[in-house]
């Protein structure tokens, strides 16, 4: 016991939090990780709330069970590494206009097929990992993140990048810097794709991203930002785009004065031949770099705007405390985030600290996401199930497929986008089959025995009729206190 | 029947002089819209075939859809156009009867030729150049303006996973897809009225007795369904079993639907009177005609349906015996009450199909603007004022095909 506390690194600070009894342990749980279990409640019983906490927001390496990790390990997203996955797609991909006419279109199935393969890989890791790792809390701001900088696998060639894109531009700096984030979105693949920048040239600007860039991802609708300001960012963008997947491609032909603007970073090019080279003033300043640090300063300047911080922390606290988060903690943790330079831990840690935090435990609406992971979590508790394709697909048939959402505002972080009639509707069928799938009596399990006596009289007279274990399951995964976290 | 009956009380009390005022004549009243959206961009010079352009065959040496009268011939509608054979048995007999109409050149200004800005753009119906609100769709924002007026209790609803673009926004909108439903299995009445019991006084409690309602509508229908294709052992699958569910809701409950159908990409080996695409028309207007007839005489009548797709492809065909991403396509209209002069023909602004016609030597060119379109559409079924329309589709001038 002993030997095995002293092999853990140093414990990370531990925010000013508290919980008083078993009940507000649970809602804490339930808030912080994709859903409350006994494991989860053990873990927390046995360290104490904060410094759990406190290792929630400063994870180490990932350790998941090994059956677990063996089906990850076992993925193509995971045993071929990014560039040669993309060399192998384009090779398989050219490879069909050499076909006979009758071949082509098998030929083509066959490479959708596999692009389908791999953005359902993408969403079975990332479904492995919601409902197994012990880091809730960075899997959780993953997906806040990857909904943020939103990418969807409807748009092509996405379905192949988004695997890549969550495992290195997102996932490592989930709990980081806002302005890394920031940076590796921009250069990806897949977010170049989604939203167009790598069609943005010189002299054919195409705005689409720079738009986004600063309406959803920085500055917010009303962020202090103008029209001219989306033209300038645009040409900033110029040449930003995607480096040939073939791995034997030569660089463009560079005149040698702007050679050295050249950058080829994975698969992210700037091609100085696509960048426009002419003065800029953005967001009411020159910028003062030529070539490809440009983008740096405009992102520099973007992640330090106040209207940033105050848009990116109104993002958290909807996602996190309320529809409506109170304007006092918006400001808190605004204030955070300006002064940690957007320091992601710093801010959340802020929200975490809050009074307005703690008295919102178990309002918050369950999204679908949240709440089929969290059932299915609540059900099996560590027992490892057969697959995850089931859970993806309720998760879809609520409306929130994962990687899924068509435009770049990614899905709402609000009660009413999910909870309408025909939602509800889906959701008691989605638990009747949750409770189907498990051989568990909910009614014995630590953490609902915990819940039960805070029911409402109601919601105790129905599961007092039922009349086997499973309907009993049943109706508590449909209970109205099981939608909320 | 709920919404029916509680429109006859809101007329009938006393102090509902306002709300009164407000309800138009009963045909208003009773209308009922389906929009279909073709995702995809289906090929419409194949569904609807430029008969008498000898351009429309030199253009598709592999695809075309044979002359009138030909082995797999397009089937005349009138002495320009002609009709894919694969809806033979299904949309052809609705336009004989008045009951469908085409309106070629149709589409948006749009020109990204991107599938997915395309649809966004179309459902959400906003002007092009401005600011994208992605929280308003255009069928939101008709049900909204209908619950003002002439729908006080307008039921909109998509036949979909998802609430669509179209029916985002304000106003309420069910969804619910119809394709599983029924598959065994499913929470039994005990079990709905318990959990309807443990919402009684929550925020929630409307909803789910609504939603629970809605499912068990969809249950009866396909229970209807089962009955039935064990009576004449017919059993419809794929677009037709969805579509005649559709029409079961819509005829008892809901009006303002929104499906969507996919598969229309046709880049490569589409066919021509036969194969993939042959295929595809196939499914579809057995599905349109599979609603009409489910809806009843009556309902149809008050029916209207729109199918749209979010652009057009090239009127060429290309090097893989298919076509690539157009402009301008084709829209259906079909509904039991169609106007003399829509059903049964040809509508809106045409060119002649022939090269010199054609937007950027390419596709069909864009001469009736969906927006406008749909503009006329909702003027003359549910008798909006252009103050209303503008809430619509703002600052749009309506154009009146006279369609119903």
């Amino acid at each position: 016991m002993l030997l095995s506390a002293c092999a853990l690194p140093a414990a990370p600070p531990a925010p000013r939090v508290a919980a008083a009894d078993a009940v507000t342990r649970l809602r804490w749980i339930d808030r912080v990780t994709w859903g409350a279990n006994v494991a989860t409640l053990e873990e927390v019983d046995a360290m104490g709330l904060a410094p759990w906490l406190g290792r929630q927001l400063h994870p180490g390496a990932a350790r998941l069970p090994p059956a677990v990790q063996a089906r990850i390990d076992a993925m193509r997203i995971t045993t071929t590494p990014p560039d040669a996955l993309a060399a192998e797609l384009d090779a398989q991909r050219r490879a069909i206009d050499t076909l006979p006419d009758e071949a082509r279109l098998p030929a083509r199935q066959a490479y959708q097929r596999a692009l389908d393969d791999l953005a359902r890989e993408s969403r079975q890791r990332f479904a492995w990992r919601a409902l197994y790792s012990p880091h809730q809390l960075q899997e959780q701001m993953t997906w806040f993140w990857m909904n943020h900088f939103n990418v969807s696998t409807r748009k092509g060639e996405v379905r192949a990048l988004v695997g890549d894109y969550e495992e290195h531009a997102v996932r490592p700096h989930a709990l980081g810097r806002f302005r890394d984030l920031l940076g590796t979105t921009l250069r990806h693949p897949a977010m170049l794709r989604y939203l167009d920048n790598a069609q943005n040239a010189n002299g054919r600007l195409n705005e689409n991203y720079a738009r986004e860039l600063m309406e959803l991802h920085t500055l917010g609708v009303g962020g202090g930002y103008s029209q001219g300001d989306v033209q300038e960012l645009a040409r900033v963008l110029t040449g930003a785009g995607i480096a040939p997947a073939a791995a034997d491609a030569p660089a463009p032909a560079v005149r040698p004065a702007l050679r050295g603007d050249y950058v080829r970073q994975g698969r992210f090019e700037f091609n100085p031949n696509r960048h426009d080279y002419g003065t800029k003033t953005f967001l009411g300043r020159p910028i003062t770099r030529r070539g490809p640090g440009e983008i740096d300063e405009a992102l520099d300047r973007l992640a330090r705007a106040p209207a940033t911080a105050r848009f990116v922390s109104t993002r958290l606290a909807t996602w996190f405390v309320a529809d409506a988060p109170p304007p006092a903690l918006v400001a808190r943790m605004s204030a955070a985030f300006e002064r940690s330079d957007g320091d992601i831990v710093a801010v959340l840690t802020a929200m975490f600290e809050s009074a307005e935090f703690a008295d919102s435990l178990g309002t918050r609406f369950s999204d679908p996401v949240h709440y089929a992971i969290g059932s299915v979590r609540l059900v099996n508790d560590t027992r490892v199930i057969a697959s995850v394709d089931p859970l993806l697909g309720w998760i879809a048939r609520m409306g929130e497929p994962v990687y899924g959402h068509e435009t770049p505002d990614g899905h709402p972080l609000t009660r009413d986008a999910w909870a309408s009639a025909g939602q509800m509707a889906t959701r008691f069928e989605i638990a009747r089959a949750i409770a189907a799938d498990a051989n568990v009596s909910l009614a014995e399990s630590p953490v609902v025995r915990i819940l039960l006596p805070r029911f409402a009289a109601p919601t105790r007279a129905a599961l007092a009729q039922a009349r086997s274990p499973r309907e009993w399951n049943t109706l508590m995964l449909a209970a109205p206190e099981h939608m909320n976290r | 029947m709920k919404r029916r009956e509680l429109l006859g009380m809101l007329g009938a009390a006393p102090l509902a002089g306002a709300s009164a005022r407000l309800l138009a004549t009963p045909a208003h009243r009773d209308a009922r819209l389906l929009v279909v959206f073709l995702r995809g961009a289906y090929d419409c010079a194949n569904l609807l075939v430029p008969t008498a352009s000898d351009f429309y065959r030199a253009a598709r040496p592999r695809i075309a859809v044979p002359r009138p009268g030909e082995a797999g011939g397009a089937i005349a509608l009138d002495g320009t156009w002609g009709l894919h054979p694969a809806l033979a048995s299904s949309v052809l007999p609705l336009f004989r009867r008045g009951q469908a109409a085409f309106i070629p050149f149709a589409g948006t200004d749009d020109l990204t030729r991107s599938h997915f800005e395309t649809q966004d753009s179309i459902e959400l119906g906003q002007a092009l150049d401005g600011r994208r609100d992605y929280r308003s769709g255009f069928l939101n924002r008709l049900a909204g303006v209908l619950g003002g007026g002439p729908l006080v209790d307008v039921a909109p609803i998509a036949f979909t996973e998802q609430l669509p673009l179209a029916l985002r926004g304000e106003a309420r909108a069910a969804n619910m897809a119809l394709a599983a439903v029924g598959r065994g299995g499913g929470l039994d009445a005990r079990q709905s009225a318990a959990i309807q019991a443990m919402y009684r006084d929550t925020p929630l409690a409307d909803a789910v007795t609504e939603g629970l309602a809605v499912r068990d509508e969809v249950r009866r229908a396909v229970a209807a369904e089962m009955t039935a294709a064990g009576r004449d052992a017919l059993t419809t699958r794929g677009f037709e079993r969805v579509a005649r569910r559709m029409a079961a809701l819509m005829r008892e409950r809901f009006d303002l639907g929104f499906v969507d159908v996919g598969g229309w990409d046709t880049h490569v080996g589409q066919g021509g009177s036969t194969g993939y695409l042959a295929g595809r028309f196939d499914e579809l207007g057995r599905g349109l005609a599979g609603f009409a007839e489910e809806m009843g005489e009556a309902a149809w009548r008050d029916t209207v349906v729109v199918v749209i797709s979010e652009f057009g492809r090239t009127f060429r065909e290309n090097g893989n015996g298919g076509t690539d991403h157009g402009h301008g396509t084709v829209y259906w209209v079909l509904g039991g009450g169609l106007a003399a002069q829509a059903g049964g023909h040809i509508v809106g602004e045409q060119v002649e199909v022939d090269r010199k016609h054609l937007f950027q030597d390419r596709d069909y060119p864009v001469l009736n603007e969906y927006r406008a379109v749909f503009g006329g559409l909702f003027q003359r079924m549910y008798g909006l004022s252009p103050a209303q329309l503008d809430r619509v589709f703002g600052g749009v001038a309506a154009r009146d095909l006279g369609l119903v």
